[in-house]
């Protein structure tokens, strides 16, 4: 595939790995992660930061990836599912989703899980019914809420770092 | 999405000359800009980026105010200890809104300057006023349920979407903006306009003109106030109703009182003849009832949303009940209470 004229270059860390890329103005972060980049794990459900399918850190704030442009982003941090886990051990987030069946289908699950890791470093949930508020721009059309809010407050009260 | 240039504004004065060449369009958080340009709503021919221009700080002003920069995200002045401590109402306002994703992106700007939410404005194959002016309103005699029962015309139903610009609308917020003809600050309850015969201007905001900050004055109200939000499910919704209470007591008096509406108006809906009629009654269901039932007098409804009218007047009530008990409505514990 030849490239877009209108592209221009950026500069992203993604997953901590620097990439020098080009991108047409209209290329959201979302479709260059997974189209440029084949990270595939960051789903494209909606499309318009509805459902938080996309979610993914930058610069360590979780963000629909959907409603970003590429280009507006140059020089930034990514940390999508594929980095969370660190030296083959999975993120604790990770872990606990597996332990507390906190999927169905997994098709929500990467957003769900890097929301629940910048739900974390923001540390503004204190109890299990902010976890809930602060995670409601992650649907899940399985019905898995209440294992995932379980999954999620394991992790919170063990205290276990948001590695963002 | 349709094709466009894109250029990033380092300098205040390089986006004013910028955003001054017809086609333009700034782009901030893009939460709201970038959705309408992937349903074709929105159609720049050049985007220039401002969200890089040093104006995302808050500050606190010497006589007790607060100033929000325009390109603070939603999420950093919602948690900002200054402004829940100043400003409880806005902060709690900001967190009823939105997801957590979207806060951490959404700029102050941006939150005053979103479209509607109106299905029909969104889709390109129905008529619209607001998006294309003379084409219609599908929205009278179809499918109405969001739709506005204060201030709206025969050209447009459509409701101004936020929960921030609710409580500005409270706190009689002065909007600071730039232009080529030099500085203005627009009061908030002038900056948003009714949709009129031009529903297809939402605010005041001159073509040119850039919002560098949001002024909210020192809040004399304390502990009594209270964003009450009700909508379709419980959270990450737009509001049916909103409402923005706050009051001001003096020895057991109401010696203030400022009542906002979101949800029903094309602007947050504030009504002063209203509000000065609790003005020197002690707080209670029935000085808080006239109040309401004088807000909801002229309100109109046009079949999916009659509902709301009734709903407003009991929020209106169930909010000032709040505000005068200093107990403001919680934002992760949704009951009403």
């Amino acid at each position: 595939m030849s490239e877009d004229p209108s592209a221009m270059p950026l500069q992203l860390t993604v997953n901590g790995e620097v990439r020098d890329l080009r991108a047409a103005p209209w290329v959201t972060l979302l479709d260059l992660l997974r189209e440029t980049l084949q990270l595939t794990g960051s789903k494209k459900g909606c499309d318009h930061g509805q459902c938080g399918a996309c979610t993914v850190l930058v610069d360590g704030r979780r963000v629909n990836s959907c409603l970003i442009l590429a280009l507006t982003r140059d020089g930034s941090e990514v940390t999508t599912i594929e980095g969370l886990a660190k030296d083959g051990a999975l993120h604790p987030l990770q872990q606990a989703f597996i332990e507390h069946d906190a999927l169905q289908c997994g098709y929500c699950t990467p957003g769900q899980i890097c929301s629940a890791a910048g739900l974390l470093s923001e540390g503004q949930a204190r109890c299990r019914e902010e976890v809930r508020e602060l995670m409601s721009g992650n649907l899940c059309r399985c019905g898995a809420y209440t294992h995932i809010v379980e999954a999620i407050e394991t992790v919170r009260l063990s205290g276990a770092e948001a590695a963002a | 999405m349709n094709r466009f240039s894109y250029i990033r504004a380092e300098t205040l004065d390089e986006a004013l000359s910028a955003i001054a060449l017809p086609g333009s369009a700034l782009l901030a958080g893009g939460t709201n800009l970038v959705d309408l340009m992937k349903y074709d709503v929105a159609k720049p021919a050049r985007l220039v980026d401002i969200s890089r221009l040093p104006l995302r700080g808050i500050e606190a002003l010497d006589d007790g105010g607060l100033r929000l920069g325009a390109l603070a995200p939603n999420a950093d002045t919602a948690y900002d200890a200054r402004v829940q401590e100043r400003a409880p109402l806005l902060a709690s306002a900001i967190l009823a809104g939105a997801s957590a994703q979207l806060r951490n992106v959404a700029t102050t700007g941006g939150n005053l300057l979103q479209r509607t939410r109106c299905a029909y404005f969104y889709d390109p194959c129905t008529p619209c006023n607001k998006r294309e002016p003379g084409s219609g309103c599908p929205a009278i005699g179809g499918v109405n349920r969001m739709h506005a029962i204060l201030g709206a015309s025969e050209a447009c139903i459509a409701v101004h979407p936020s929960d921030m610009c609710v409580a500005l609308a409270a706190l009689d917020a002065r909007v600071n903006v730039q232009g080529p003809g030099g500085v203005r600050v627009i009061p908030i309850a002038d900056f948003h306009r009714l949709p009129g015969e031009q529903p297809q201007i939402d605010s005041t905001l001159l073509a040119g003109e850039i919002i560098t900050s949001v002024d909210v004055p020192a809040d004399p109200f304390g502990p009594h106030h209270s964003y009450l939000k009700l909508r379709d499910r419980l959270s990450y919704a737009f509001a049916l109703v909103s409402v923005a209470a706050a009051l001001r007591l003096e020895d057991g008096i109401i010696a203030q009182a400022r009542v906002a509406l979101g949800g029903v108006a094309h602007k947050p809906w504030r009504d002063q003849e209203a509000e000065a009629l609790l003005v020197g009654l002690p707080p209670g269901r029935e000085a808080f009832d006239q109040a309401a039932r004088a807000i909801l007098a002229p309100a109109v409804g046009h079949g999916g949303n009659d509902f709301k009218i009734e709903l407003a007047r009991r929020a209106v009530v169930r909010a000032l009940s709040q505000a005068a008990a200093g107990a403001p409505q919680s934002q992760s514990d949704k009951r009403v209470r």
